[in-house]
């Protein structure tokens, strides 16, 4: 090494490692200064949580979830994607008993799929969505379902599949009931619902029972037969279309039996 | 071309051509190719790539304030001007740390948007791209200031409108244009527009 390079070591060693030295001390102090304190408690509880991500709690994540948990404004039970080995654990580390929710599944508002007539033949991008942006739905009633499976890219448990008859088909076994689907459904024909009892009307169509008829082999006419059968008076017509108030339905099932279109069902 | 591709003389103290070379004729991801790996990675959705932009633009600032008087003030006065690229780094590291600290206590919300893209920008070669350019150039304080600023505004433009490209790509369904090859094409396509017009128009 030449003597000239040899007289910049020690200023090269000076100020790198002064420089080194102090962003060190500095860092050290910062850390120190602005130490964020993390509850252990809430970091054991990430650790057993699903880690889905899913949303159905109301937070944004699983994560915040536990915080919220450990802080005391919700319960462990706003989960829906923990099954019951699950909250065994969590249970177990908040030291508290923790009653599951009776387990609740989408329902299809729509029996359309192959028994509804197409508007046209869709080519394109592989999503309601896209095909809704393009000329309206495909099929020739715009209340029902697309059934290009926006809801099934959406289920983050595998749950849900385009069945054969053009529709959605729940695979109980895997669904937590979490809700993705219902919120990305853009036609909306999902619903939540327990999972024994409730009556539902699974039609979403407002348009008149003449049309309903040409085009849809099971869809809601409008006809009022139900309502004139309701022991409970729980239903009533909006806009061609039963809706049942589920408050106030007994399940006794009259009006299944009455429909004249089989588009009533118990689940 | 070749004056265009490799950053030349720069006109000192004058800020606006600086800005728009910063921005556009010497723009850091299409014609300098500095900072590709966020490119690539986080152009796929607007969110991240705002988050990103944001957080690029900021700490490319605040480096060209931090790192020029150690280099003016330190390093020249030492001739240890080789030691530039690892004080830098170091100085830049630090900071980006001490500021992902900071936000982490006081605002925890920003933390949550932009924290998880600090760490990755601290040795972000874009961010060190400014710096060592700011020396090469002599540009005085301020204008290094500017110049930072202006690079970061450049990366954000090219970042926002690329990740609107192809999320309408990935929208479409265009298979042959998603993942790395639609990132490219629309980087391609930019570039050619940016190096072609600026060829043309003289500052």
């Amino acid at each position: 090494m030449s003597p000239e390079m040899m007289q910049l070591v020690p200023p090269a060693i000076a100020v790198l490692g002064g420089l080194g030295f102090a962003m060190a001390a500095m860092l050290v102090w910062a850390s120190k200064a602005f130490y964020v304190e993390t509850d252990p408690l809430v970091d054991a509880l990430i650790e057993l949580m699903p880690g889905a991500n899913c949303g159905a709690c109301g937070f944004p994540g699983c994560a915040d979830c536990a915080e919220h948990i450990v802080a005391g404004d919700v319960t462990p039970d706003v989960c829906t994607s923990c099954d019951a080995e699950r909250f065994e654990l969590i249970g177990e580390l908040l030291g508290i008993e923790i009653s599951t929710a009776e387990p609740t599944y989408p329902v299809i508002l729509c029996q359309g799929g192959t028994n509804c007539k197409d508007r046209y033949d869709y080519i394109g991008a592989d999503t309601c969505r896209a095909a809704i942006l393009l000329a309206g739905t495909r099929k020739a009633c715009s209340y029902g379902c697309i059934g290009l499976g926006d809801c099934v890219r959406a289920c983050m448990f595998d749950a849900i599949e385009i069945a054969d008859n053009g529709l959605p088909r729940i695979k109980k076994y895997n669904c937590k009931g979490c809700g993705s689907c219902v919120r990305e459904c853009p036609q909306q024909v999902l619903t939540i619902a327990k999972e024994h009892g409730p009556v539902y009307v699974v039609c979403s169509s407002h348009d008149k029972g003449k049309y309903v008829k040409e085009i849809c082999e099971f869809g809601c006419i409008g006809c009022g037969i139900c309502k004139k059968n309701c022991p409970e008076g729980a239903i009533k017509l909006v806009k061609a279309l039963a809706v049942i108030d589920q408050e106030k339905c007994t399940q006794c099932g009259t009006c299944i039996d009455v429909c004249p279109r089989n588009a009533i069902v118990k689940l | 071309m070749m004056d265009i591709v490799t950053p030349g003389y720069m006109p000192h103290e004058a800020l606006f051509p600086i800005v728009v070379d910063a921005m556009f004729t010497k723009n850091f991801l299409l014609v300098m190719f500095l900072g590709l790996c966020s490119f690539v990675g986080l152009t796929t959705n607007s969110e991240t790539s705002k988050g990103m932009s944001m957080a690029v633009t900021f700490v490319m600032t605040m480096s060209a304030i931090l790192t020029w008087p150690i280099f003016y003030y330190l390093l020249k006065p030492n001739h240890l001007m080789f030691l530039q690229t690892i004080c830098f780094i170091l100085v830049i590291a630090s900071f980006v740390q001490l500021v992902e600290f900071i936000i982490h206590r006081y605002s925890p919300p920003l933390y949550r948007s932009l924290g998880i893209y600090l760490p990755l920008i601290s040795t972000n070669c874009a961010v060190l791209g400014v710096v060592l350019l700011n020396v090469k150039e002599d540009f005085s304080y301020g204008a290094s200031i500017v110049y930072a600023f202006g690079a970061g505004l450049g990366y954000s433009w090219v970042m926002l409108a690329t990740a609107a490209v192809r999320e309408k790509l990935i929208m479409r369904g265009v298979d042959l244009f998603n993942g790395f090859i639609g990132a490219f094409f629309a980087a391609m396509m930019m570039a050619l527009i940016v190096v072609s017009y600026f060829s043309v128009v003289k500052l």
